[in-house]
Parts: C-alpha cells; structure tokens; sequence
C-alpha cells in the first residue's frame, strides 16, 4: 500500500496518496487544499479579531464592550435624523409660517407637507385615528366630509394644536352636551331617540317621533339647531347626516342622550413643532374630506 | 510504524507558464477577446440622442433617477421584469452552449478568462515566452529582474484601473464622471467601486488565474450536471495516440495524410506501427493555461480554451499526421476495441447529431420563447401608464349624504420627453362619480418622464347598487389628451357589503 521509493502511502486504486489515516483498513484520499485557502482562512480570523475590537462586539453583564471606534447603531440613527433635520430647516421654517389655504400653489412645499405630514400622523394620530385615518367609535374618521370643529385647513390646524375638551390648552375646543338621563323623564328618552333617527333618514316609530319632536325643541335645538344640522363653533354634531361618531342605532342614541359623551383630544401645540403641526394639518385635509378655505377677508 | 511524516494536507500553488500558441482556436480567442473587451470598454462612451431632458449615454443604469437606458430602450423600475428576463435568457443560453459544447463559456467568453488571457499576453510581450518565465522565476532578484517584474505589474495595474474604471461609466453620464474622476470631485462610492474592481482584476487576473476557475467558481460544478456524453468538449483520441511514443522519421509514409482533416477520417486508428500517432512531445500540456494533461482524460480543471487542440495540431502537421489528435469530441465517440468486430464498421456520430438532441432544442424553444416575449411586450409599451393601487384602510368611507366613496392611489407615468396633461375617467357606462384630490376637473400636469401619484376618489350613490354590494368591477382609464393615447387598468369597487 505504499510507493517503495518515497515512502508515500498511495491509493492502488485511484494512483493519489492518501493521509496515512486508516479506520478499518478503509483510508482516506489526500487531496489537499491550496494553501492560499487557508491564509484566507486565517486571514478572515484576524478580520474578525480587528473587528470586535474596533466595533461594538463582546457582550458584558451590562451592554456590551464600545469598541475603538466608538460606533453605535442608535448614535448613526441620531446623527441621521440631525443630518435630515438641518436638511430640512428652511422648509420647516418656510411650513411654520405659511397660509395653509394656498399652500398648493408652492408644489415642491406642498408636496413636503402631504409627506411630512403623513409621517407625524402615524406616529402621533393613528393610535386614536387609525392608520388609514378611518378612526373608530368615539374617534372620528378623518376621510369623510364630516367635521365636528371645521374641515378646512385653518380649522383642522387649530383642532390639532389646540385638541378638544382637555385640560391642558385653555384654547382646546370645549362644548359639553348634559346628561339628559338626569334632566328628562326615563320615558321621554325614547320618542326623543325615534325624532333623532327620522332627522337622518333612519327607519323610525312615526308616533313616538312626533312626541320626540316637542322635547328636541325644547332641550335640543340650542346646540343642534332646529333642523338638526349641529354647529361646528361648539362641536355640535350634525344629525341629519348619514354618520355617526358613537353609532346611529337606538340602543347608542340612547345612550348617548342619557349619558352624553365626552370625547377628548390632547393638544399638540406643545409637542409637535409648529412645521410639524402644520404638516399634519395639510395631510388630513387632503385626505378627502378637507373643505373649501375661506377666501381672504378684504378690507 | 512512524516511518513517514504524514502528508500536508495543504499544497502551494504550483506557478503554470503557458506557453505561446497559435491556430484556428487561438485566433477566434483573439477574436473574442477584442470584442468582448471593446464592447466592454468603449461602450459607455457611445452617445445617444433622447431629446433635452434625457441623458444621451447610450447605455447607462442610472440608479439615482432608477432608469436603465439601452440606446431606444428605457427601463423604469416597474419594468424590471425585462431584466429578470434577460437574466434567464442569459441561464437558458448557458444551459444550451453547456449541453452542447461543454464549458464554452468558460473557454471562450467567460471575463476571468479573458482578462487572464489578456494578463498573459502582456506577460509574455514583457518577459518573452515559457522558457524564459521558468528562468526568470529562479533567476536572482537582480536589476533586471526587477525591472520585468516591476513593468508587467504597472501595465497590469494599468489594465485593472481601466477595467474598474469601465465598470463605474455605466453608471453615470461616462464624460462628466471621467472629469469629476481627475479633478477629485466624483463620489466616494464610485472610487471605492473601481479600487474593489481594480483590486480583484490585478489579483484574479495576475496572480490567482486558474484558482479562481478550480477553487472559487461554482460554475464547473454546476456545467458537470448539464453535460452528457453526447456533449462536444475537447478530448484526446486515446485509441489513436496510444501508446504514445518518441517520434521517428518516415515511419509512416502517409505524409500526404496530412491534408486529411475531416472528422470522420481523423478518427480512424492510425496505430500501424507499434506506436499511437501521440509523441509525447508536451505541447499540449505546454501551452495549457490550467496547467493540465488532456491526455489523462476529462477533467475537472479544464476550461475547454482548445488552446491543446491547436497545439497539437500544429505539431502533428509537422509530423505529416492528420489533425485532430486532441479534438472536440464526445465520450459516446469512443471507438469498439480493436479486436472487435464492429471496429471495422464504427464510426462516429455526426457533430450535427451532437449539438441536436432534444435537450438544446427544448433550450433553443424556451430561450427563443421567452425572447420574442419580451420583444413583444417592448413593443406594445406605451408611453403612458397607469398603476391603480386601491386604498384599503379603510376599504370604503361613507360620505355625510349616505354615499360610498373608495379612494384610489393612482400612479401616472408619463414616458414621453414632455410635460403632457392627463385626463383620467371611468368607463363610460358607469354610474360612479370619479374626482382627483386637489384639482377640480379630471386633468393633471404629468411632468416629463415622471411618475405622479395622485389622490383619485370614486362615489356611488346611496342608492347606486354598487354602494350596497359587496365588490364592483371598475376600470380606470387615462388619456393623455394632447398625443391621443390612452390606458387604462382595471380595478375593484368596495361597497358596504351585507
Ligand atoms: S471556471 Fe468559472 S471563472 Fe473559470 S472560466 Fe469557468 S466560469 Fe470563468
Ligand atoms: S486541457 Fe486543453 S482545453 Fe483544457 S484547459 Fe488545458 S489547454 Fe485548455
């Protein structure tokens, strides 16, 4: 099993040397690496040395060794978002003081705001809004044509910075509806419920709506208006409409009218810079439902 | 029993000095070589007029904007499905040479070859032809020597500055980057790029040649799974050169032989005279760029340069013997053994029956297939294209009226070279109202070559039955009014459902 002159062990049957190891007379074939591929071996060891040493690597009870070249992964983000923020100074400054109503007319800034906008939303607005907007029971959708406070820009701006029946603005929207389960009868409640409903379009108890009517005129219209058509200078719904902030059917408008609701939203003039506000501002309003902005006031 | 060492595991790389060869294979390498590598270098230099507001280099991926221009044909991002074609072009065109001829690509066309075909020629332009590269190796390092050495490596670098130089003109206008080049003014990206490139074409060419093919490649090991024994490689007529050898004069009188060059016959036996037609006179093992022996059979380290065929060829028309002694052939051409009695009536397969088999014809269909697809679909590309991504969160918005609004994310490309005004509609039998956000008719300004998103709002009436289904069909339409083209894609309507 092995060439007499040099003294390798070689394989009969194929002719290469084999590494002399031989486990039940079965032995292994030697054909062996090139040697630059162990350098490179080596080679990637060194590199993997180097690198613990110059990056963040070897975990220790608190955190983990800094590595030489004091790199983090949370200092490139920071050093990211300030890079972005100075980059974006003068069209924040620009955004801060300019009239939302014919913001469009600048397309670039425009266009700025729309994304920025949509930025601060999802972060500061979808928890209660939705992604999408579409908000929920007690949280109003931002898509349709209804506005509780105004749908134009100007509105929705104050609404953002100033929120609604919080403690924390003095400027916040306010408007409380009472608790009428403590000012009418039990059984006046129903016929009131059967007079809101026919306002809609809803199916309804003509009998009892006619009852409702006298007691709707005479504990509702000062907010709601006599026809129904609500007030957005106090938050008064509109309760003609086809939409419902806490639901159109009897057993919510019930509900609603013994308990009242109290739906609150913070004021994000303190935490949002004013671009930012701004921003967000122009995404709601151009996400379908924004109204028309009142022509400049000439005098 | 501790009478040897035991064996390293590890071999050093043994130095391989081709020698200099020429013949048909040679030239057509040449050949190649000149156009592969012209097209490669010169190639972001060919301009190309596209009008004022496009780039004019006529082959250019232009990642900032994401458009790839190939002279008439632009690319957007969308469309990169030509390229996924084009890639498995590429495969199946590999699959059908490899089916075929074996490791063509690795012979011919393939860059590692190529630049180390390129590398040698310099080397051998420098330090003269094998003989005198084995002395110079063992030489001392004396002026001369270093001297050499140290010109072969310059031209090499140049060669490999070059190389990634090329590399980064495809990408940006290739006369302002050239400038920006010399002046320090370009991006970092772009001479990191052509150090890495600069750096792997000095070493893979100069130095590592054929380890990259044996060691790093996965090329070779996938080729073995494609290749069959009806496959065309180059191979050595065993049963005609053996046993092989010393050459002697006038041993054969079939000088005129010589002339005899078709396969057919050159495959016949010629061992008459106790010996094959094989001299044993190295020069295939000689010239190999892989530093293999042909003779010992199919290997994995052959490339199928066919830089052996002509070097035997060259030889054996010296000796007045036919050509074809190591030749393009397949495992299946082996001939009966002589004492057989088929021997006398054998012969080979003709090349045609080789290279036509159903597998490279299944390729040829696929390939052909896929082509004239993407032929097609470049051709009936408009200019104006619409993508229609529907809102889904929600998916409907009821309107204070009772309506049914979905709301439409429309993306409006305008191809063309000009700002064009799109209008956009439905079809016309539908009862829906569509609106745009932010514009109050159905126009909007496409900017050239652009894509714009736009806010596209569709209505139905409380009563229209599609506000109370579930889901009706709808198609978008935009036309772009001045050139009179029009496209449209169809699209979903959510109502409230039941
Ligand atoms: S083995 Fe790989 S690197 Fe070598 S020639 Fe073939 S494809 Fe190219
Ligand atoms: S054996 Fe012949 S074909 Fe194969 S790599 Fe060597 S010279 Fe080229």
């Amino acid at each position: 099993m092995s060439d007499p002159e040099n003294k390798k062990p070689i394989d009969d049957v194929t002719g290469i040397e084999t590494t002399g190891h031989s486990w039940d007379g079965i032995e292994e074939l030697n054909n062996p690496l090139p040697r630059w591929w162990l350098w490179s071996l080596y080679l990637t060891i060194i590199w993997a040395i180097g690198y613990t040493i110059a990056y963040p690597a070897w975990p220790l009870i608190n955190g983990a060794t800094e590595g030489l070249l004091g790199y983090s992964t949370r200092g490139e983000v920071a050093a990211d978002i300030d890079a972005r923020e100075a980059a974006n100074a003068e069209r924040n400054a620009e955004l801060a003081s300019a009239d939302l109503a014919t913001l469009s007319d600048n397309d670039a800034l425009y266009r700025y705001a729309v994304s920025s906008g949509a930025a601060v939303f999802r972060t500061n607005c979808s928890q209660c809004h939705g992604s999408g907007a579409a908000g929920a029971i007690g949280y109003p959708n931002l898509l349709d044509d209804d506005w509780l406070w105004g749908g134009n820009h100007e509105q929705i701006a104050y609404t953002v910075r100033h929120g609604v029946r919080n403690e924390d603005d003095d400027d916040a929207h306010y408007s409380e509806m009472p608790a009428f389960g403590e000012i009418l009868d039990k059984e006046q409640i129903p016929p009131l419920v059967e007079y809101v409903r026919s306002l809609s379009g809803l199916e309804f108890d003509a009998a009892l709506a006619e009852v409702g009517a006298d007691s709707f005129a005479d504990n509702c219209t000062a907010c709601h208006a006599e026809d129904g058509m609500g007030d957005p200078e106090q938050g008064a719904p509109n309760l003609t409409d086809a939409i419902w902030l806490y639901g159109g059917d009897r057993e919510a408008l019930t509900h609603t009218i013994t308990y009242s609701r109290f739906g609150v939203m913070p004021p994000w003039g303190g935490r949002l810079s004013e671009a930012q506000v701004q921003a967000v501002a122009t995404y709601v309003h151009q996400l379908g439902g924004g109204e028309a902005d009142p022509d400049p006031v000439t005098d | 029993m501790a009478e040897t060492p035991p064996p390293s595991l590890y071999a050093a790389r043994e130095p391989i000095f081709p020698r200099r060869v020429s013949g048909f294979f040679r030239s057509l390498k040449w050949w190649i070589m000149g156009l592969t590598l012209g097209i490669y270098y010169l190639l972001p230099w060919v301009r190309w007029d596209r009008g004022p507001n496009l780039p004019d280099q006529a082959v250019l991926a232009d990642l900032a904007s994401r458009r790839f221009f190939f002279f008439w044909i632009e690319i957007w991002p969308h469309e990169f499905y030509f390229v996924a074609g084009l890639l498995i072009m590429a495969g199946l065109g590999l699959f059908l040479f490899t089916s075929a001829l074996g490791r063509v690509w690795c012979g011919y066309a393939c860059p590692q070859t190529v630049w180390t075909d390129l590398f040698l020629l310099v080397e051998r332009k420098i330090e003269g032809d094998r003989n005198a590269q084995i002395r110079l190796l063992k030489a001392k390092w004396d002026f001369r020597k270093w001297r050499l050495r140290l010109t072969k490596w310059l031209i090499w670098l140049g060669i490999s500055v070059a190389t990634g130089g090329a590399w980064v003109f495809y990408f940006t206008d290739a006369p302002t980057l050239l400038r920006d080049l010399v002046t320090l003014d370009a991006a970092a990206v772009a001479y990191i790029s052509i150090a890495i490139m600069t750096a792997t074409t000095f070493l893979f060419g100069g130095f590592m040649r054929e380890q990259v093919c044996i060691y790093m490649c996965p090329w070779p090991r996938i080729q073995a799974a494609m290749m069959d024994e009806g496959t065309l490689t180059v191979g050595y007529r065993e049963w005609r050169g053996e046993p092989r050898g010393k050459h002697r004069k006038g041993a054969r009188a079939a000088a005129a032989a010589g002339t005899a060059t078709t396969y057919v016959e050159t495959n016949l036996p010629e061992a008459d005279q106790g010996t094959g037609d094989c001299i044993d006179c190295m020069a295939c093992v000689n010239v190999c760029p892989m530093g293999i022996d042909i003779r010992d059979g199919q290997q994995m380290e052959c490339i199928t340069c066919a830089l052996c065929i002509d070097a035997c060829d060259d030889i054996m028309s010296k000796i007045g013997k036919p050509r074809g002694l190591i030749d393009y052939l397949a495992l299946e051409d082996v001939p009966p053994p002589k004492e057989s009695p088929e021997r006398a009536t054998w012969s080979p397969r003709p090349i045609w029956k080789h290279v036509l088999k159903p597998r490279t014809i299944l390729y040829t269909t696929l390939w052909g297939l896929i082509g004239a697809g993407m032929v097609f679909a470049l051709f009936v590309r408009s200019d104006i294209e619409l993508t229609v991504s529907p809102v889904r969160n929600p998916t409907y918005v009821m309107q204070s009226e009772g309506s049914i609004r979905n709301i439409y994310d429309v993306r409006l490309r305008n191809k063309s070279g000009e700002d064009r005004l799109f209008h956009l509609s439905l079809s016309s039998d539908e009862t829906l109202r569509i609106e745009l956000e932010g514009s109050n008719d159905l126009s909007v300004l496409v900017p050239a070559n652009e894509t714009l998103l736009q806010r596209v709002y569709v209505t139905a009436r409380r009563q229209d039955p599609a506000a109370s289904s579930n889901r009706t069909d709808l198609r978008i339409w935009v036309e772009d009014v001045e050139a009179q083209t029009r496209a449209s894609t169809a699209t979903l309507f959510n109502g409230k459902g039941e």
